[in-house]
């Protein structure tokens, strides 16, 4: 490829994409921060921050400042560079994953037609299982390097706790992409958009298990052993201080709203506005309204992640063991067994 | 070359296969200062060495050289979760050894007070379980109506956690209407809450699975432990000492004493839960005894013991006699009789025990407090021992040690 050959508008406009989506998120993730505070304190029959700023919506600016403020302690018998690595990774991989959800329609500007996604790899779906493993190496590593034995212990249970339910979710996974018969997210949400039914209409039990999955994976109570507080003392981000430590519950967060993002996109029918007919209006605004919908869907998914963390409690570890081995990835199967059958039923 | 120096590793614990862990002092799971040197297998506890101490105040000897009226206060930090129980708890000792005969209406309005600190007692206990496994919003729900009971306080004592409430003989005041209408406030409000309550744990899945079969005790062992309260309770003992050894006038009341089966974290938590149901129901029947004291008797709420219950302000200012007691009584001139007594109350933890021995001079010889949580910590290695680490947690919060009582 010559200099000449190479579309630089493109690669300037998915910056400009990438940029936006990542600001976006961050300040989302800000925000989302606020309303655990606000869904919590209504659930708990309790006012909630509301001092600073009108409603306490300056709150997370606030917290994001005393973050910044705080001092930096390294223990001295940490592995230093892991130490610092480890909120890095867990933060990077969180935001990694925005990179293949298409947030609406094609959207057309300056006689350009832009793709809202920033690339739509034929692997999609993969993509984000590869980039979604990652993120446990942040916590792993912020455990290990801390040198204690609560981060460490956390680490463990964490990494098993990823490993056991990733493959349940990926087994829930298989059974919708029998019924889509692609990876990339583009084409699962089009296809949802395009007249049929959503996805969770034909994998019901998929969604389930893949919902139960994410919360596992976003260590989201009941599934929150690795950062226990009340045995493990906070576990693996019991060592850090400062941004570092925001950088790890930030990243909680973050896996919150992509995991909501791809839920919606493949359960949900992504930016698909039911009974709308994007056609009666201009594309760019069709490619609006679709990034509302969207952002509306992940909303209730992070209110229902929300809800559900502050009403039940957590499991234990041989507990969540048993769940994840015995009942989740058996029920996988089933589900995989039971789409193969109905597919072949139909032919 | 200068040798770098590394800290001593005990023999052995390079090849050792478990992991030390320290569990306290400073750690959330255990609710105020004592330790546990947990020996861990992975999860697995494989052994604990309990620690206590770090929050002795050498009650028992500061008790020595005061007089009894200044000991009410010592009784506060012990379980100072219930403080009014131990407040009266020690009056009721020291009345029966000093044999003093209360009035009814101070006998009743000071069961409206211990129950109170009952509910407020077990709610904390049950909300920590709930803590413990997890779940945050029962706490953070419950704290508001346990603010309504330390109203109540406030409004009779003028304090809310250490309340030093009543004197020997009975209250230093009468109840308010204020305190009757808050305590009404209270008995309306509480009971819808407390099923809600129940109903976000009771069955939840998740929570059963948490705390049915784990740190559960036999009745036999239990009772050799010399456990008692709703710890025993849940074993399937019904020993109560508000029934056994009656005091404050309990025979008057009507109640049922709940009792578990198994032991376990679970039935501990249903216990306590049955038990804030009885003690609204105490509370009732209290409330409507005290309604019916009419005219003269209304106004009761001390029994006549001029050397230890102080007179009025304006008698001080006026009368000999009087300055002379509230001077006595104050300085502590007041010599015992000589003689020693064992006396319990149901503490909100168990059988709280105060035995008091006296050679005849104006403070006690010796004063022992029987603190029920110290009883049950000596039992805590056997019942987590083999359980996962998160159970020995649920266990340390289910048998309600607070490091307050633990230490005295």
């Amino acid at each position: 490829m010559t200099l000449h050959s190479f579309d630089w508008a493109l690669v300037i406009e998915k910056l400009i994409l990438i940029i936006i989506i990542v600001l976006t998120t961050l300040l989302i993730t800000l925000y989302t921060t606020f309303g655990e505070r606000k869904v919590a304190a209504i659930l708990q029959d309790r006012p909630g921050p509301n001092r600073v700023g009108p409603f306490g919506l300056f709150q997370p600016l606030a917290d994001g400042l005393k973050l910044i403020m705080k001092e930096e302690i390294i223990p001295t018998a940490a592995s230093k560079w892991l130490f610092i690595l480890g909120p890095g990774l867990a933060m990077t991989a969180s935001l990694m994953t925005s990179a293949v959800i298409p947030w609406s329609t094609d959207l057309h500007l300056f006689g350009r037609t832009i793709a809202l996604q920033v690339a739509d790899v034929n692997i999609g779906i993969l993509y984000v299982f590869a980039v979604v493993s990652m993120s446990v190496y942040g916590i792993m590593i912020g455990g290990w390097a801390s040198n204690n034995k609560f981060s460490l212990m956390s680490a463990l249970r964490a990494a098993s706790q990823a490993i056991s339910y990733e493959i349940a979710m990926g087994l829930a996974l298989i059974a919708l992409l029998m019924t889509t018969g692609t990876l990339s997210l583009k084409t699962i949400v089009a296809d949802q958009v395009s007249g049929h039914w959503w996805n969770v209409v034909y994998q019901p039990l998929g969604f389930i298990i893949f919902f139960i999955c994410a919360m596992a994976e976003c260590n989201r109570t009941p599934f929150d052993l690795p950062e226990a507080e009340n045995e493990l003392n906070f576990g693996y981000h019991q060592e850090y201080s400062s941004m570092k430590l925001g950088f790890y519950l930030f990243a909680e967060y973050v896996n919150m709203i992509m995991s909501s993002a791809i839920m919606a996109s493949m359960y949900f029918g992504g930016y698909d506005l039911p009974f709308f007919d994007e056609s009666t209006v201009a594309p760019n605004i069709a490619a609006m309204i679709g990034i509302g919908t969207l952002l509306i869907k992940i909303v209730l998914f992070v209110f229902l992640f929300m809800w559900i963390r502050w009403t039940i409690p957590r499991f234990r570890y041989d507990q969540l063991m048993n769940l994840g081995w015995k009942t989740m990835i058996p029920l996988a199967l089933f589900n995989m067994l039971l789409t193969g059958a109905l597919i072949l039923a139909k032919l | 070359m200068e040798q770098h120096s590394h800290i001593a590793l005990p023999k052995g614990s390079i090849e050792k296969t478990t992991t030390t862990l320290n569990i306290g002092p400073t750690h959330p799971a255990t609710h105020g200062v004592f330790q546990n040197i947990m020996e861990v297998d992975g999860e697995r506890v494989v052994s604990t060495e309990q620690t206590v101490g770090y929050i002795h105040r050498a009650f028992e000897k500061l008790a020595e050289r005061r007089p009894l009226y200044q000991i009410t206060p010592i009784t506060d930090r012990l379980n100072y979760c219930s403080s009014p129980i131990n407040n009266m708890g020690w009056h009721i000792t020291c009345e029966r050894f000093l044999k003093v005969e209360l009035p009814k209406r101070v006998d009743y309005l000071r069961v409206i007070i211990m129950e109170l600190a009952r509910i407020s007692d077990h709610l904390i206990c049950n909300s920590i379980v709930g803590v413990d496994t997890g779940a945050y919003t029962g706490f953070l729900y419950v704290m508001q109506y346990r603010e309504l009971i330390y109203e109540i306080y406030e409004e009779v004592c003028g304090s809310r956690l250490t309340t030093n409430i009543g004197r020997i003989g009975g209250f230093e005041r009468n109840f308010t209407n204020t305190a009757f209408t808050k305590l009404e406030k209270f008995l309306n409000e509480y009971p819808k809450v407390l099923r809600e309550f129940e109903n976000l744990f009771a069955r939840n899945r998740i929570f059963m699975e948490r705390t049915q079969g784990t740190g559960g005790i036999s009745a036999q062992r239990a009772m050799n432990y010399g456990f008692t309260g709703p710890n025993l309770r849940a074993a399937g003992v019904d020993y109560d000492v508000r029934v056994q050894q009656p005091y404050s006038s309990y025979q008057d009341f009507d109640f049922k004493v709940p009792v578990g089966t198994t032991g376990d974290n679970y039935d501990r938590f249903l216990v306590r839960n049955a038990e804030m149901y009885e003690s609204i129901s105490i509370i009732k029947q209290a409330y409507q005894k005290v309604q019916s004291f009419k005219g003269a008797e209304a106004e009761v709420y001390h029994a006549d013991v001029p050397a230890y219950y102080l007179p009025k302000k304006e008698d001080v200012y006026t009368k000999m006699e009087a300055l002379i007691w509230h001077f006595k009584i104050i300085m502590g001139e007041i010599d015992l009789p000589k003689g020693q007594i064992y006396s319990a109350v149901e503490g909100g933890n168990g059988e709280l025990g105060f035995y008091l021995v006296s050679d005849g001079g104006r403070t006690p010889f010796r004063l022992h407090f029987r603190r029920p949580c110290f009883i049950y910590y000596q039992a805590f290695e056997e019942l987590i021992k083999g359980g996962m680490l998160s159970d020995a947690v649920v266990t340390m919060s289910s048998l309600n040690l607070i490091a307050g009582e633990l230490d005295a």
